[in-house]
């Protein structure tokens, strides 16, 4: 028991995961997130889709040099986490995702069956 | 809804920092409202850190999404004062499931622990995140004292 402890123990404790800011917005066609990482680049994100769910995980790294003390904090660097559930028909193939100035932006086109659809009236 | 937190199995932390979010977008919410009818913005966005050494400062801004030509710094004395703008997203002919991003004006105003050179300060934007550099003045730098041996 005490060694199950001590094995315990010793792991390594897991930073907590930041949980970052997002928008999402409808158009006609297509979903948009927007995702606040600032201080990721994009060899630290992964954006994965598996099955429903979106998973976003980004590591923050700040470029201070050597030598230099930290005076005051109002925001901590470290990992961002967040996961998000589809519900509705997406296009799998046609997500896209960029990033820029510490901004995640994904693209989810709807699949063609969840498109309104304008129906005609027919003259009689 | 299409999109929503999966997120629900209880876990206090990931709680108390949804509460402490939650606290904070509403702090926001209030100092809009206060600033609409001519209270005034509490400065709190965006968040700084700040690091110091001998010869100077490095301040560092949380700014995703911000275009660096949005941002104005100014320096007076040991006050370092941004001012800004984050656009918001264009919300025409859109519906928003989500809606947790700030955006607006800003302005924050903090107090550096030592004088610094205005015409020597830098900036650069990386990643959402501004890089500011002051280099401490030349008189308030800590000078060495020879002591001499009679």
């Amino acid at each position: 028991m005490a060694r199950e402890l001590a094995k315990r123990t010793a792991e390594p404790v897991r930073e907590r995961a930041i949980r970052p800011d997002v928008d999402i917005i409808e158009t006609d066609t297509e979903y948009h997130l927007y995702a606040d990482l600032p201080g990721v680049s994009e060899d630290n994100l992964d954006v994965t889709l598996e099955k429903e769910v979106l998973t976003i995980k980004g590591k923050a790294e700040e470029e201070i040099p050597a030598g230099y003390n930290q005076r005051w904090a109002e925001y901590v660097t470290g990992w961002y986490e967040r996961r998000l559930r589809i519900t509705e028909e997406v296009d799998r193939e046609g997500i896209k995702a960029t990033l820029k100035n510490g901004v995640l932006k994904v693209v989810l086109p709807k699949a063609e069956a969840a498109k309104a659809k304008k129906i005609q009236i027919a003259h009689e | 809804m299409l999109l929503r937190d999966i997120e629900r199995v209880f876990d206090p932390w990931r709680e108390f920092e949804r509460i402490e979010r939650e606290l904070r977008r509403m702090e926001k919410e209030m100092d809009r409202l206060l600033a609409e009818v001519g209270f005034g913005v509490r400065e709190e966005y965006p968040p700084v850190n700040l690091w110091t050494n001998e010869e100077g400062a490095i301040v560092t801004v949380e700014l995703p999404g911000v275009e660096p030509e949005d941002v104005d710094i100014t320096v007076v004395g040991r006050r370092l004062t941004l001012k800004g703008t984050r656009k918001p997203l264009a919300s025409d002919g859109v519906r928003f499931h989500l809606r947790e991003r700030w955006d607006g004006d800003f302005t924050r105003s903090i107090e550096l622990p030592f004088r610094v050179e205005p015409a020597k300060v830098e900036a650069k934007y990386r990643n959402g995140i501004l890089y500011i550099t002051l280099p401490r003045a030349e008189e308030e730098k800590p000078k060495k004292i020879t002591v001499q041996t009679s």
